[in-house]
């Protein structure tokens, strides 16, 4: 659905974006992740059409973005939620969604279905004919929302739809976001917030001017070393260790009864370390794994183009 | 050019403008305040030396009707300013790029919300300015004195022409700017050139007839075109994202 090949974007002399290669699938939910200032919103702008790309390639939908026919095609069958919701404050909720409706060309049935469907599904409906400079911050974000969704687009970019957000508003956000997600929608979300998007996206690619890694939370997870395995024996004894060490895994460290080892994979490693420990006699109270988490796999992918 | 596109554009600019005071005052006041004032003049002026002389009157009035030339280059600054940098300030114009519009539409229908306001109030200022004119000028000079050529050709050809011209310099100025007032004060500047040919009238330097009237048409004409071509390079999607303030 959203294809791009060493896509790149230069101001002058600085580089925002620096061969970006990606592909989303239809009905993906794909995060984007970095720092400010990495490219986020320049990437999505780009793809969008707003502004044209220094290098490289993309397709959205099969569509040629920077073909001039073309833009007018991706943007149709796209929506933006941008970081600034935009909207018109001295118009109702309603007349804000109305305008958009038409710019697509959607019939007036069409507008008058939709909107109050999406109203009612971000609960706006009471206030539709309220003007949105008395809205609250959140009503303003849900409402940019709908106005991305008004002539119900297969692709959807979000530019940190959350951020600014109280911890409600953030939810309802999300959980909007996860509605659209059952609904098939392609979501391309930018976001600075971790736990969102190993919550909500089935893959993540981590941005910081070049895109340094992409996959499934998982696997960035476990691109990571440094995860460890605790084992709190009952007892600890040099045969455990010795058994343990044979294994090969990684480093292994005794603090008491505590063992603590390195490992690489911990789903498919902690069993065999604890299989070692009972047959070398071991009792083991209990077992958790520490580390590396999204979050280790973010500061690590960030840090290394920063030289930190 | 979708020109639907352009129109619910212009609409919806329009709808924002009833709600803002300072665009309603410019646009009613300004020129109802003219239509009334110059006829008053007309009617009270010298009256303790016995009033205007019949003589001087065609030449005042040409001087008069001149202002329905300033008029609409006034009107459309405080519009147009609201209209793109008003837009800016909001941040909803990125929105509004990324819908299926092309910068031309976009451009249009903002011109058109800039134009219809001040041809409208510049036409409806007229319309009172010359049928009060006649009404107190009629008894002295023996027959009705508008309409004539002279406020044919400022209403039909200048007034147009001088609304346009205002608006593209509306819209290059507001790339340069970041809020309303200084992108209003600067378009309302429109106003000192045509203020000048005024004077230039006023001091006999000029004759504003018809022929003259004419010429400066086809002067504004000319910019306009050339203002054209500069206002649609300054309103591209990427320039507005990315160097505008």
């Amino acid at each position: 659905m959203i294809e791009t090949e060493n896509l790149t974007k230069k101001f002058d002399d600085l580089t925002a974006v620096d061969g970006v290669t990606l592909r989303v699938a239809e009905g993906e939910v794909f995060g984007f992740l970095g720092p400010n200032g990495a490219g986020k919103t320049t990437t999505v702008r780009m793809l969008c059409c707003l502004i044209s790309k220094t290098g490289g390639e993309a397709r959205i939908a099969g569509y040629e973005v920077g073909d001039r026919e073309d833009s007018l095609k991706i943007r149709k069958i796209i929506g933006l939620v941008p970081d600034n919701v935009g909207l018109y404050e001295s118009l109702t909720a309603y007349d804000n969604l109305d305008f958009y409706g038409k710019l697509y060309d959607c019939t007036e049935a069409h507008r008058k279905e939709k909107i109050a469907a999406l109203l009612k599904m971000l609960e706006l409906w009471e206030k539709k004919d309220v003007t949105v400079a008395t809205f609250s911050k959140g009503m303003k974000q849900k409402l940019a929302i709908a106005r991305a969704l008004v002539h119900d687009p297969q692709i959807l970019f979000m530019d940190e739809p959350t951020a600014n957000l109280d911890p409600e508003a953030a939810k309802t956000v999300r959980d909007f976001i996860l509605e659209l997600k059952k609904q098939k929608k392609t979501i391309f979300l930018n976001t600075h917030n971790l736990d969102e998007a190993q919550r909500i996206c089935d893959r993540i690619g981590i941005l910081n001017t070049t895109l340094r890694a992409m996959g499934t939370p998982e696997e960035l997870e476990r691109s990571v070393r440094g995860r460890v395995t605790v084992v709190q024996l009952e007892k600890s004894s040099d045969a455990v260790l010795n058994a343990v060490k044979k294994l090969g895994l990684g480093d292994v460290s005794v603090d008491g009864n505590k063992l603590t080892i390195s490992v690489a994979d911990p789903e498919k490693e902690n069993a065999t370390i604890l299989d070692a420990i009972f047959r070398a006699g071991g009792r083991i109270q209990s077992v958790n794994v520490v580390g590396s988490t999204l979050e280790d796999a973010y500061l690590k992918l960030v840090r290394e183009r920063e030289g930190k | 050019m979708n020109l639907k596109h352009s129109w619910t554009i212009a609409l919806k600019d329009l709808k924002v403008f009833m709600r803002k005071r300072t665009v309603l005052y410019t646009v009613v006041i300004l020129p109802l305040l003219l239509s009334v004032l110059f006829p008053m003049v007309i009617e009270f002026g010298g009256r303790r030396s016995g009033g205007i002389p019949v003589s001087y009157l065609p030449t005042l009035l040409e001087a008069f009707a001149w202002f329905f030339v300033i008029i609409p280059a006034i009107i459309p600054a405080p519009i147009a300013s609201y209209s793109i940098v008003g837009e800016k300030i909001e941040k909803s114009l990125e929105p509004l790029l990324v819908t299926p519009t092309t910068d031309g539409e976009i451009l249009l229908g903002k011109s058109i919300a800039a134009f219809l306001p001040a041809i409208i109030g510049t036409y409806a200022g007229a319309s009172v300015f010359m049928a009060l004119t006649d009404a107190v000028t009629y008894n002295r000079l023996g027959y009705l004195y508008y309409p004539n050529w002279e406020i044919g050709v400022i209403l039909l050809l200048l007034a147009p022409l001088v609304t346009l011209l205002s608006i593209e310099l509306n819209v290059i100025s507001s790339s340069r700017v970041s809020d309303v007032r200084t992108a209003g004060q600067l378009g309302a500047l429109m106003f000192v050139p045509f203020m000048g040919i005024y004077l230039a009238g006023e001091i006999g330097l000029i004759s504003l007839d018809t022929n003259t009237l004419l010429i400066i048409a086809a002067v504004v004409a000319v910019l306009d075109l050339v203002l054209f071509r500069v206002s649609t390079s300054t309103f591209q999607r990427d320039q507005i994202l990315t160097k505008w303030k």
